[in-house]
């Protein structure tokens, strides 16, 4: 059982600041970094990992901090999202060089359970650059976890991975998990970490924005006023009717359409036909003017 | 401190890569002049061949491309960190990169002047070259290894330091000597063999050397030790 903590860390390239003053703490079990591209994940990543010295705070490994601390090793794997350069070792050859390194008293025997772990046996004996982009992620997680770590940090390990390798790499997740090792992964979509982690961890533009178990998460994000772009026969007469609906935040007339903010999503997308026929409005155009995930996230950091 | 995995994934990068073959050309290369100008003409022309392109030439870039195969590509693609991210002492990871970083350089650079020196006849002259390549060659293949750890232009800066500062400024100013790997291992071969020239006092020469070896190591062992990725982010 490990607990890897960041105490209000910060990493600042020149005048980037990558991560800004997180504090967070993980545990035992799945847990899911989410944030949304270049929101600092891989750089957080990379000081948990002990790949990058925090500018300013502290992160630490069961009270060891990580940088320039080669021994934590022993209790981390790391699987990064860089490529595998070493095309010219087989899979197997791959995870003993692993074994070997940690100096694993029967290397040989770690090497072929945890191939079996990873559900990598046959094709173990071909070359690394053969392998499809799951098996290769697949291989390196067996590498990451060939020392029987308690930690394990994937970055981005479902990055390109076809939807078939990806249920198993999720059972695979959550199984370590559930043996209680400390698994953290980074993505950046949402429904790919609800499915995993029961804790999520988001992160945006280089801040905490938000930490939870992922019900919680999800209400924040779905309950959260989203902009709707309507065009229809009579704009105005809508935007009126609309006025009066308990679901509508606002309402506001474009020269081409109107804008409507909806507190209540539910509701809002029941009543909103039986409105127009009422008012003998003819809908042409309905859409959600900011679904995107980095509008939810938008809406984490200002709330 | 060795470390046998990593030494051994360095050389099966080393032999990997199509590097190795232009590594391979040039003791073949240098070989194949000495034997031709040997065949070709009377006395000593040959021998000539070798202190001025083999040793301060061939020698280096053997170096170069020897200690830039087993560290530079690792670095700079961060792939590296599959080798990093375990208990191993970095120290340890350098001092295995730079065995397999010399023993290329000594195969594909001091052995070939050596059997190039000898198809020259005079065998002492062949030793003492061979001695100073070999000195020549230990000293080379750290400092490159160490600059292979600072900066993706690691061939680059390697080159300056050959073709730059060792031979165009070398032979102008001879105070260069000083400062100068390729003529500290003259100095020791001139021990052996008086046919090679005297640049330097040789205890200097020797302890310089071992100083440019050992702090060239560390170096890299210490970047290593503090080696960070980047992400795109």
């Amino acid at each position: 059982m490990s607990t890897l903590v960041l105490d209000s860390a910060s990493r600042w390239f020149g005048n980037v600041v990558a991560v800004n003053d997180v504090s967070l703490s993980i545990g035992p079990g799945v847990t899911g970094l989410l944030g949304p591209n270049g929101a600092g994940k891989t750089t957080l990543m990379a000081m948990m990992s002990g790949f990058l010295a925090p500018s300013s705070g502290h992160v630490t490994l069961d009270g060891e901090p990580v940088w320039r601390n080669t021994e934590t090793y022993r209790q981390v794997g790391l699987v990064p999202e860089r490529e595998l350069s070493f095309g010219y070792l087989t899979g197997r050859q791959f995870v003993r060089a692993n074994a070997d390194l940690h100096r694993l008293p029967d290397a040989a025997a770690a090497t072929e359970r945890i191939l079996e772990v990873a559900d990598m046996v046959e094709p173990a004996s071909r070359r690394l650059d053969t392998y499809s982009k799951g098996m290769r992620q697949r291989v390196k997680i067996a590498a990451a976890l060939v020392h029987d770590p308690s930690v394990l940090l994937l970055d981005e390990p479902f990055n390109g991975v076809d939807p078939r390798q990806r249920m198993h790499l999720m059972d695979l997740l959550r199984r370590l998990g559930d043996e209680g090792r400390t698994v953290l992964f980074s993505s950046h979509i949402l429904e790919e970490v609800e499915r995993l982690a029961r804790h999520i961890e988001v992160v945006v533009s280089g801040r905490h924005a938000a930490s939870g178990d992922f019900g919680a998460i999800r209400r924040l994000m779905t309950d959260r006023p989203v902009q709707y772009a309507i065009q229809s026969s009579d704009d105005r007469a809508l935007a009126a009717a609309l006025m009066a609906e308990e679901s509508v935040r606002a309402v506001s007339l474009r020269a081409d359409g109107l804008d409507v903010q909806v507190g209540d999503l539910g509701s809002f997308a029941v009543s909103l036909p039986g409105l127009a026929r009422q008012h003998d409005v003819t809908l042409f155009e309905l859409s959600p003017s900011d679904e995107s995930l980095e509008s939810v996230f938008a809406y984490l950091v200002a709330r | 401190m060795m470390n046998a995995t990593i030494a051994k994934l360095a050389l099966q990068a080393l032999l990997g890569r199509r590097r190795f073959y232009v590594l391979l050309a040039f003791p073949v290369l240098l070989i194949g002049l000495v034997a031709l100008v040997t065949a070709l003409t009377d006395g000593d022309a040959a021998y000539g061949v070798l202190p001025n392109l083999g040793y301060p030439l061939v020698l280096p870039l053997v170096a170069i491309l020897a200690a830039s195969s087993v560290l530079g590509p690792e670095v700079d693609d961060g792939s590296i960190v599959y080798l990093l991210s375990k208990p191993v002492n970095r120290y340890g990871v350098a001092a295995s990169k730079w065995v397999v970083a010399l023993g290329a350089t000594l195969v594909a650079g001091a052995l070939p002047i050596l059997v190039a020196a000898l198809i020259t006849g005079d065998s002492t002259r062949a030793l003492a070259l061979f001695v100073a390549s070999t000195v020549a060659g230990t000293a080379y293949a750290a400092l490159f290894l160490a600059i292979s750890a600072v900066t993706r232009h690691a061939v680059i800066a390697s080159l300056m330091f050959v073709l730059i500062w060792e031979s165009l400024l070398g032979n102008l100013f001879s105070g260069i000597a000083w400062l100068s790997i390729g003529q500290w291992g003259l100095r020791v071969g001139h021990a052996i063999s008086a046919e090679l020239p005297d640049p330097a006092n040789l205890p200097y020469a020797v302890i310089a050397s071992l100083v440019v070896t050992v702090v060239g190591v560390w170096f890299a062992g210490d970047r290593l030790r503090s080696f960070s990725l980047r992400g795109e982010d």
